[in-house]
């Protein structure tokens, strides 16, 4: 049985059959639009992290650093409540639609990434600062160029927040509710494949997502490699 | 080379230091000493390391403030640039180094390519305008520290320690690219540990020892007929503990 699901799952891929490639794209889709959204809040927010001090300023570190542990099923409750008919946004119509996708996975990635870049902007603020504070800098333009020197390992954050985002399952299954054709995505696929007992198209999809899973950790690698090598 | 159009400034800056300390964690580690800065001139702050020489540029810089005494300016803090002992470049090209500093200094975007290539060109840095500043070697990360420097049209220029990592022939590439500053009208300070550089670049000595002021004088005095016995045990190659 396993064997010849094994088989099926290979020919999907192959043949890049047409819902196995539906699936893939709006997994990327939601996962890529996440992340891009979440690097755009978060990036500034954890460059300003590391450059102001503010009271309450070691409080929301740490929230940010509890929160890059956030359970997905319950960022996904939360979006859930928030776009519930009776919640408070409910009135948008977002509950079980790509955006409400977006959404939790945006509240999963961003503490990652503001954390991250914090650690990041702050470690190299400690090498820039008496030169910067020396040119006469303000903190406030210090923010694009940390940012800016910072971007080889600003990648790698990112990489790590898709990797985040692209593999949960928990939030996306109850924001997006696994509508065939409208919000299934592959870790919803294939928990409700499996369920089926239809494996080719779950081990097909899981190679997909192993696969992709995989480039995105050997990009990080060339690109924290080739980073060391030419920028010293 | 080209020749700069800028002329010196009618009055040289001017920075007084009034019992000027500075202490952390309880721990005096300079002064109070008091001291005044002027005239176009180079003045090379000596001492064994750990008399206080960094700090002292720092505070005189603006990069630290005391913890007791006045620092002040005649007139307007003059335009000031610093360069450390160890370069810290941004992780972009020479050449982009270089626009950076104009672009923070408001030059206008046009211009800034063809001022960078021209402060490259002066310091002999030109064929490398490409190449990431942070794989440079040691002596050319440092000429690239003086051309930003350059590009920021200082009327103080602070040196600390610049060349105490260098080999002989950066040594000589960077002193040369000081004093292309000099002969435009910028006033030098300079912290060194070496005598012989003192000797060849030094205008003015002063001589800090355990974070007190030692002595002060034109450097033909100091080295001829220093006045204190610290002094002359410094001259002589004495290690002064």
């Amino acid at each position: 049985m396993t064997d010849s699901a094994f088989a099926t799952a290979l020919d999907l891929i192959v043949g890049l059959d047409p819902d196995l490639l539906a699936i893939v794209s709006l997994s990327l889709r939601i996962s890529l639009t996440a992340v891009a959204i979440a690097a755009a809040l978060a990036l500034p927010l954890g460059a300003a992290l590391a450059l102001y001090r503010f009271p309450g300023r070691a409080p929301l570190i740490i929230a940010l650093n509890a929160l890059m542990g956030l359970p997905p099923v319950v960022a996904g409750l939360s979006v859930y409540l928030l776009l519930s008919r009776a919640g408070p946004l409910g009135s948008l119509g977002l509950l079980f639609t790509p955006t409400a996708m977006v959404v939790a996975q945006v509240i999963l990635v961003l503490p990652i990434l503001a954390s991250l870049t914090r650690q990041k902007v702050e470690e190299l603020h400690g090498e820039y600062a008496e030169q910067l504070a020396s040119m006469g800098i303000s903190r406030v333009r210090r923010i694009p160029t940390l940012l800016w020197d910072a971007r080889l390992a600003l990648i790698t954050v990112m990489l790590a927040g898709f990797g985040r985002a692209s593999a949960e399952v928990g939030a996306v299954m109850i924001v997006g509710g696994n509508i065939d054709g409208v919000t299934r995505v592959m870790t919803t696929a294939i928990v409700l494949e499996t369920s089926k007992g239809n494996l080719p198209l779950a081990l097909g999809l899981g190679i997909v997502l192993l696969a992709l899973v995989g480039l995105i950790n050997a990009l990080a690698h060339l690109i924290g490699e080739s980073t060391r090598r030419q920028l010293g | 080379m080209t020749t700069m159009t800028l002329s010196a400034p009618a009055s040289a800056p001017r920075l007084t230091l009034d019992r000027v300390g500075f202490s952390t964690a309880g721990q005096r580690l300079l002064g109070p000493l008091s001291l005044t800065l002027d005239g176009h001139r180079r003045t090379l702050i000596m001492g064994p390391n750990g008399a206080g020489k960094s700090l002292l540029m720092r505070l005189a810089h603006g990069l630290l403030s005391p913890t007791q005494g006045q620092l002040q300016w005649e007139g307007s803090a003059p335009r000031q640039a610093m360069v450390f002992q160890r370069p810290v470049l941004l992780r972009r090209s020479a050449l982009a180094n270089l626009e950076y500093a104009l672009a923070v200094n408001h030059v206008p975007r046009r211009q800034r390519r063809q001022r960078a290539i021209a402060a490259l060109e002066r310091f002999g840095l030109e064929s490398l305008a490409k190449r990431p500043a942070r794989v440079l070697s040691g002596g050319e990360q440092q000429r690239l520290a003086l051309a930003r420097a350059w590009l920021l049209e200082p009327e103080v220029l602070f040196l600390d320690e610049p060349t105490s990592a260098l080999d002989p022939a950066a040594i000589r590439a960077v002193e040369s690219a000081i004093e292309t500053f000099h002969q435009q009208g910028v006033r030098i300070v300079m912290s060194s540990h070496d005598m012989h550089q003192a000797r060849r670049l030094a205008d003015d000595v002063i001589l800090l020892h355990r974070g007190r002021l030692v002595e002060q004088s034109p450097a033909n005095l100091f080295f001829s007929r220093p006045v204190t016995q610290e002094a002359s045990a410094f001259i002589a190659g004495e290690l002064l503990d």
